[in-house]
């Protein structure tokens, strides 16, 4: 059997798509997760509060230096002997991934806050805004606008990484992936560069279309 | 800059329909394929204050309707994911039994090798049935019930460059798949091997095919199988190491459960359980060349 063939059986694709609903569901609800966690946590990095600036930093520090996968385990394997916390396997990665994410997130929008020259504020003021209206019809407009190629990149970059689920045993697209190369293994010995062939378009499809958004969105917003 | 009040109005209805994006993924994940959410089974069923992971009492796996099992989905004919998407292989014949004669239904948990062993000391599964070996290093870590298999390692190669001694390897770079027992053994054994490891059997497979090594080694069963559908290789090593037995797993201390699967395995062995799983799982892939008595273990008791 050919590669070709193997990827037209009946029960292939299929079964490649429901790993890639997997791997979507916990993309989407890591980013969405991620967004209310960065949004929070960049503005309470812009604080004076030395304190808060000082959990925020270690906070982002903790989870920039520690590779995603030793999160992982931490949150699978870790907290469940520590605690008793037992996660399943999607849990843990959703919460690794927002965590992640979120700390991620919340460096851009601090970037992007501390970007707005105080001119803005200034005139935001003078035209007699709340502090509140400042922030949500000025400057988070603004800031938002400088932080979207970035955090664009980061969602694409949680989507790819969502892939390190497999170590947890999530079955996600990845694992359906070698099933299925290891049940054909016999009857098609280079079915892998196929069904990895295959994984890699599925990946493409998912992120391409963020790209399109994001590009989308910064032409709609350079205008006036 | 200029900033128009429409920009400002534009970019805040963004915010909103972003917000309500996110408000909406949430709702989505009640739905989504494993709920993300502390599994309750474990957590609060047990109840204990203990710092550690506790393992499930047999009341609680029957109570629960399920038993949490560890296989291999991609080890065929062990234990694997077939066409049709369901799980089978000879562990997973024995798992369908175990959970039938306790009355609840198997739940797999996909493991790597390298998993098995923590997937029982953080209570993710309640008995693990993937091949697993039985070592010395895992028995302080788990305990193992009575044996239902016996193997030793082999050593699969390309025609042409084949390895029928293990002294043959020196220099050599060897494939082995991570937290296997072809692992360990070369590693204590022959440190002038350089190994290259996977996690995956599926990668080990294709690093072998791409000759990215010189030789595979695993569970002889397994290689034997193999080479037996991949024209071009050859098991030249079919019988390395000591013999080694293959059972059930539970996590450390959990006696309940132990003396429940032994009494089990014992049961089946007047039935000749294993053998008729044998007949069903392996003989297709090995034929005829592999006596069933030389893998098959029937009762608990090797002879």
């Amino acid at each position: 059997m050919s590669g070709v063939e193997l990827l037209l059986q009946p029960s292939v694709l299929p079964r490649l798509l429901s790993g890639l609903w997997v791997t979507v569901w916990i993309a989407v609800v890591s980013v969405a997760g991620s967004i209310p966690v960065g949004l929070v946590t960049g503005w309470l990095m812009t604080r004076r509060n030395a304190f808060v600036r000082f959990l925020m930093r270690l906070y982002l520090d903790f989870i920039r230096i520690m590779p995603q996968l030793a999160l992982l385990f931490i949150a699978f394997y870790g907290l469940a002997r520590l605690w008793n916390w037992n996660l399943d396997a999607t849990g843990a990665c959703v919460l690794v991934f927002i965590l992640w994410g979120g700390a991620e997130l919340g460096d851009l929008v601090r970037a992007a806050l501390q970007s707005i020259p105080a001119s803005q504020y200034d005139s935001a003021y003078v035209l007699g805004l709340s502090t509140w209206q400042t922030y949500t019809r000025i400057i988070i407009p603004l800031a938002l606008r400088r932080m979207l190629p970035a955090s664009v990149n980061l969602a694409t970059r949680i989507v790819k990484t969502t892939s390190l689920a497999v170590l947890l045993g999530v079955v996600e697209v990845v694992k359906v992936g070698q099933q299925i190369i290891d049940v054909y293994r016999f009857r098609c010995p280079d079915g892998a560069l196929w069904i990895y062939g295959a994984i890699f378009l599925m990946y493409f499809f998912i992120c391409w279309p963020l790209s399109l958004l994001a590009r989308h969105l910064e032409r709609k917003w350079s205008h006036d | 800059m200029s900033l128009t009040l429409t920009t400002v109005r534009k970019a805040t209805r963004t915010i909103a329909a972003l917000a309500t994006a996110a408000i909406m993924a949430c709702g989505l994940a009640a739905c989504g394929p494993k709920a993300a959410v502390p599994s309750d089974s474990s957590a609060s069923a047990s109840g204990s204050a203990s710092s550690n992971a506790q393992a499930r009492s047999l009341d609680e796996i029957k109570s629960s309707g399920v038993l949490k099992v560890a296989v291999f989905s991609d080890k065929a004919p062990f234990g694997y994911v077939d066409d049709q998407g369901n799980y089978a292989g000879y562990d997973v014949v024995f798992a369908e039994r175990l959970a039938k004669d306790l009355g609840v239904k198997p739940e797999y948990t996909s493991v790597d090798p390298a998993a098995r062993v923590d997937v029982l000391t953080s209570n993710k599964v309640d008995v693990v049935l993937a091949n697993f070996t039985v070592t010395d290093d895992r028995k302080e870590k788990v305990d193992f019930a009575d044996p239902y298999m016996k193997v030793s390692l082999g050593v699969v190669s390309p025609n042409g460059a084949e390895i029928t001694d293990v002294s043959q390897l020196d220099g050599k770079t060897l494939i082995v798949a991570k937290g296997t027992t072809a692992e360990t053994y070369f590693e204590q054994n022959y440190p002038n091997v350089t190994l290259q490891k996977y996690d995956q059997y599926a990668d080990a497979y294709n690093a072998l095919l791409d000759g990215r090594g010189d030789a595979f080694s695993t569970d002889n069963t397994e290689v034997l199988a193999w080479a037996k559908s991949n024209s071009g290789f050859t098991v030249g090593i079919t019988k390395l190491g000591d013999a080694q037995t293959i059972a059930p797993a539970v996590q450390k201390g959990n006696t309940e459960l132990l003396d429940f699967i032994n009494s089990e395995i014992k049961q089946l062995g007047t039935e000749n359980f294993f053998h008729d799983d044998y007949k069903q799982t392996l003989e297709p892939v090995y034929g005829d060349e592999v006596n069933p008595d030389d893998i098959v273990v029937e009762g608990g008791v090797v002879d």
